[in-house]
């Protein structure tokens, strides 16, 4: 039964657990044969820490930290991938898998102190909140007032074509999950994400399939503007290299903030593991400032509460642009927007 | 007495019961209705997702298209953590969704929902399905959307509902048990009353029990009072078969004693003499018995409609002495008299003879060559009038016991007597509102009786 939930059409996803595409792999020798499998859309720049903690804490237990897209992560799980833990920051496409039947559930004291929003059905754990940013460079908008909305983004790039021709970027949604989910919910929440839209295909717009390229383009001063960025990724790389050149800007009109999710998938052979290391992202999760740590902390902090926008709810409203007609009529609008000859 | 379960314990339990079986049976409704309210919460928001869903159908060269609303999706999240699937189908062919959804595929008219209840994936769903002809090319298309959730968020929502409902229950239980105790305690208390009023009459109180009672109890009072009825006359006619038996000795037992007297005179043999001495004496006696007996029916009798008249306790005083001083004196013994007014409200033939009988029984008690003195006291509120003899005393026997019908005391040994005496006083002076004292006498080994009686 579980199987025949494949006949949903995603085609547009597909990716098999044989031609899974690894962008990044380590693996963590604990001292005893226990391997944590861990399946992550996270690069290790900023995950490495969360791993290292909790090998110190279960010294005996391997990491095998495989990084991948969401898609071919989601592709994965539900080919039965073998995987304990997947982490994903494509929240529609986790939850998908909760709702599909791909996810084991699981329940702690630590998950029970999560908020409601923050978890599902004891399948599906929420332990960071990201907000979507725009990631400029200075030097690129000299002399320009700074944008605060999207109706200012869009005047200041359609009254400067010459100066952002080819200098803009943003996640190419046909290829990034985590892409998608930011341009849907933003189309669905404001008129003035068409309108830029129409505005930057005419720059002769950059895709990208993650937001650590577009950050780097942006401080090589590539990209005079990335749109949709990970927050969270922007703020690390700018702590460690700015020099000024790259500023985040969070728009005031509107802005996505997303949870990184968590969930055992169905075929985990280490189920009580991949566990205690939700125990330890959930706990990280709810504490109160963000600390050392790379990645924020669910408790929104002071700048993120004063836009007003809460995180993207996890309910099944996010399967709608998963539907295959949805995803292809927004697709085609999307090209048409950001695809202009 | 056998006694069986109280009435009070047995109608509180009966209440109690009562009210366990419309708790457990409230409950069991409301969890019901709670279920049905949640399912039918369930339904509703299927069917606008699914309506939803289908308002957005429509053709697009030659092909059906439509646009799942994000509200369609998210008001399902409305219930509780449930799982979503949908399935949406144009004729026979499957468009989008879950192809393996198990749907609805009977006959129904266009826009009605229809729900049904089937298992997905391992778990219970409900599903929601509504069709929508849709004009593809020239021919019209039936599509059919259907929205299908699992149930735990309507069994998580019952289930909480089942839980209060359950402690509202237990309350309601408590609260009836209560007020059972309550109701049961409320509607014996007239029992209770009439038996505590029938409990605090007198010994010989056999007045009809006159008393506001409940319907129910009404037949119980009057059997009592046509008991107390049949008893007092039945008490009634021994007095008066005493009486009249007591009347019927006391006329032949005069004409003995005169023959015996007659006899005597007649007789020289000292031993004859003698022989007939005895007989009169026993014949004296015989007759005060049957005396007595008669007073004692005399009071039983004129106590029960007592006469108030005003009385002066002196003058009975007076006769008294005046009549009993002959048998004084046979014995030596000498009577002193010490009166002052004392009225008291009451019937004077029954004062008499209680007193008659209190100063009978000191001369019969007394030794030869004593003296007896009767004094008439009043003070604020009572009036006294005490017999003092210079006797043997009471002996060991307490006072109380000696006013009992037929009981004598200790040093009677050699005396004949009825032991009725004192009991006729005591029932008298109780009839007036007075008692009875005995005591030893102040300063000597004599007995004093005290007849004592509220002053008018």
């Amino acid at each position: 039964m579980r199987r025949a939930c494949l006949a949903i059409a995603l085609t547009l996803i597909a990716a098999t657990a044989a031609a899974l595409e690894l962008e990044d792999h380590r693996y963590y020798q604990g001292t005893g044969d226990t391997v944590l499998r861990i399946v992550s859309t996270a690069d290790l720049e900023v995950f490495e820490d969360y791993l290292i903690a909790f090998q110190a804490e279960r010294p005996n237990i391997s990491i095998d930290y495989s990084v991948v897209s969401s898609a071919d992560l989601h592709g994965a799980i539900r080919d039965g991938a073998a995987f304990d833990l997947a982490l994903s920051s494509a929240m529609d496409l986790q939850f998908r898998l909760a709702n599909d039947g791909f996810a084991q559930s699981y329940r702690s004291q630590a998950t029970e102190a999560l908020p409601d929003w923050a978890r599902w059905r004891d399948l599906i754990f929420a332990f960071t909140t990201e907000p979507a940013v725009v990631v400029i460079s200075t030097r690129h908008f000299e002399g320009l007032p700074l944008p605060a909305t999207r109706q200012e983004l869009t005047a200041v790039l359609r009254d400067n074509p010459d100066r952002f021709n080819g200098a803009v970027g943003t996640y190419d949604v046909r290829v990034s999950g985590l892409g998608y989910l930011f341009a849907t919910q933003e189309a669905r929440s404001t008129d003035a994400y068409w309108r830029l839209s129409e505005v930057m295909g005419r720059l002769d717009p950059q895709f990208y399939c993650c937001s650590g390229q577009m950050i780097d383009d942006v401080t090589d001063g590539r990209l005079a503007l990335a749109y949709n960025v990970l927050g969270s990724y922007a703020a690390d790389r700018l702590a460690q290299e700015s020099g000024g050149e790259v500023q985040i800007l969070r728009m005031q009109d509107f802005g996505n903030v997303m949870l990184r999710t968590a969930l055992i998938p169905e075929a985990a052979e280490e189920p009580a593991v991949a566990g205690a290391f939700i125990d330890l992202l959930t706990k990280l999760g709810m504490r109160e400032t963000n600390g050392d740590w790379p990645l924020p902390p669910l408790s929104q902090n002071t700048d993120l509460r004063s836009t007003g926008f809460g995180p993207i709810r996890l309910g099944p409203a996010l399967m709608v642009y998963l539907d295959p007609l949805n995803r292809r009529s927004f697709l085609s609008e999307w090209e048409d927007a950001w695809e202009q000859p | 007495m056998t006694r069986t379960r109280s009435i009070g314990r047995r109608l509180t339990l009966l209440l109690a019961g009562v009210a366990a079986l419309l708790s457990i049976l409230s409950w069991g409704m409301v969890s019901g209705l709670a279920r049905q309210a949640a399912e039918r919460t369930q339904d509703n928001v299927l069917a606008a997702s699914a309506t939803a869903i289908a308002e957005t159908l429509r053709s697009e060269q030659g092909e059906v298209r439509l646009e799942l609303p994000y509200s369609a999706f998210s008001m399902l999240g409305a219930i509780g953590e449930d799982r979503v699937f949908y399935h949406v189908a144009a004729g026979e062919e499957f468009l989008t969704g879950y192809a393996n959804l198990p749907v609805l595929d009977r006959p129904r008219a266009p826009g009605t929902v229809l729900f049904d209840t089937g298992t997905f994936d391992g778990e219970e769903i409900r599903i929601a399905s509504v069709t929508r002809p849709v004009l593809v090319g020239a021919e019209p298309l039936t599509v059919s959307v259907s929205v299908a959730q699992t149930r735990s968020g309507v069994g998580a929502i019952s289930r909480e509902l089942s839980r209060l409902a359950a402690l509202l229950s237990v309350a309601f239980f408590i609260v009836a048990v209560t007020l059972s105790a309550i109701a049961a305690r409320t509607s014996l208390r007239p029992l209770n009353e009439i038996a505590d009023a029938v409990a605090r009459r007198g010994p010989s109180d056999l007045r009809p029990v006159k008393r506001e009672a409940p319907e129910e109890l009404a037949p119980l009072l009057s059997s009592l009072n046509r008991l107390m009825e049949r008893l007092a006359q039945s008490i009634r006619r021994s007095e008066d078969f005493i009486a009249e038996a007591a009347h019927r000795v006391r006329t032949p037992l005069a004409t003995v004693r005169t023959q015996a007297e007659i006899a005597l005179r007649s007789v020289e043999a000292s031993d004859e003499r003698q022989r007939l001495r005895h007989i009169i004496r026993a014949v004296d006696e015989s007759s005060r018995s049957a005396g007595q007996l008669l007073d004692h029916a005399t009071v039983a009798y004129r106590v029960e409609d007592l006469a108030r008249d005003s009385v002066d306790l002196a003058d009975i005083s007076a006769r008294c002495v005046a009549a009993l001083e002959p048998t004084a004196a046979m014995k030596e013994i000498r009577l002193i008299l010490r009166t002052e007014p004392a009225k008291v409200a009451g019937d004077a033939v029954l004062l008499d003879n209680a007193l008659r009988n209190v100063l009978d029984n000191a001369i019969k008690y007394s030794p030869e060559d004593t003296l007896i003195t009767l004094a008439v006291t009043a003070d604020a509120a009572e009036a006294r009038v005490s017999v003092c003899d210079e006797g043997p005393g009471l002996g060991d026997c307490p006072a109380e016991h000696l006013k009992e019908r037929f009981r004598r005391g200790t040093h009677t040994e050699g005396i004949v007597g009825s032991g009725l005496g004192l009991t006729i006083a005591s029932d008298v002076l109780r009839a007036h509102g007075g008692r009875l004292d005995l005591g030893p006498a102040e300063g000597g080994t004599g007995t004093c009786a005290a007849l004592v009686l509220p002053l008018l």
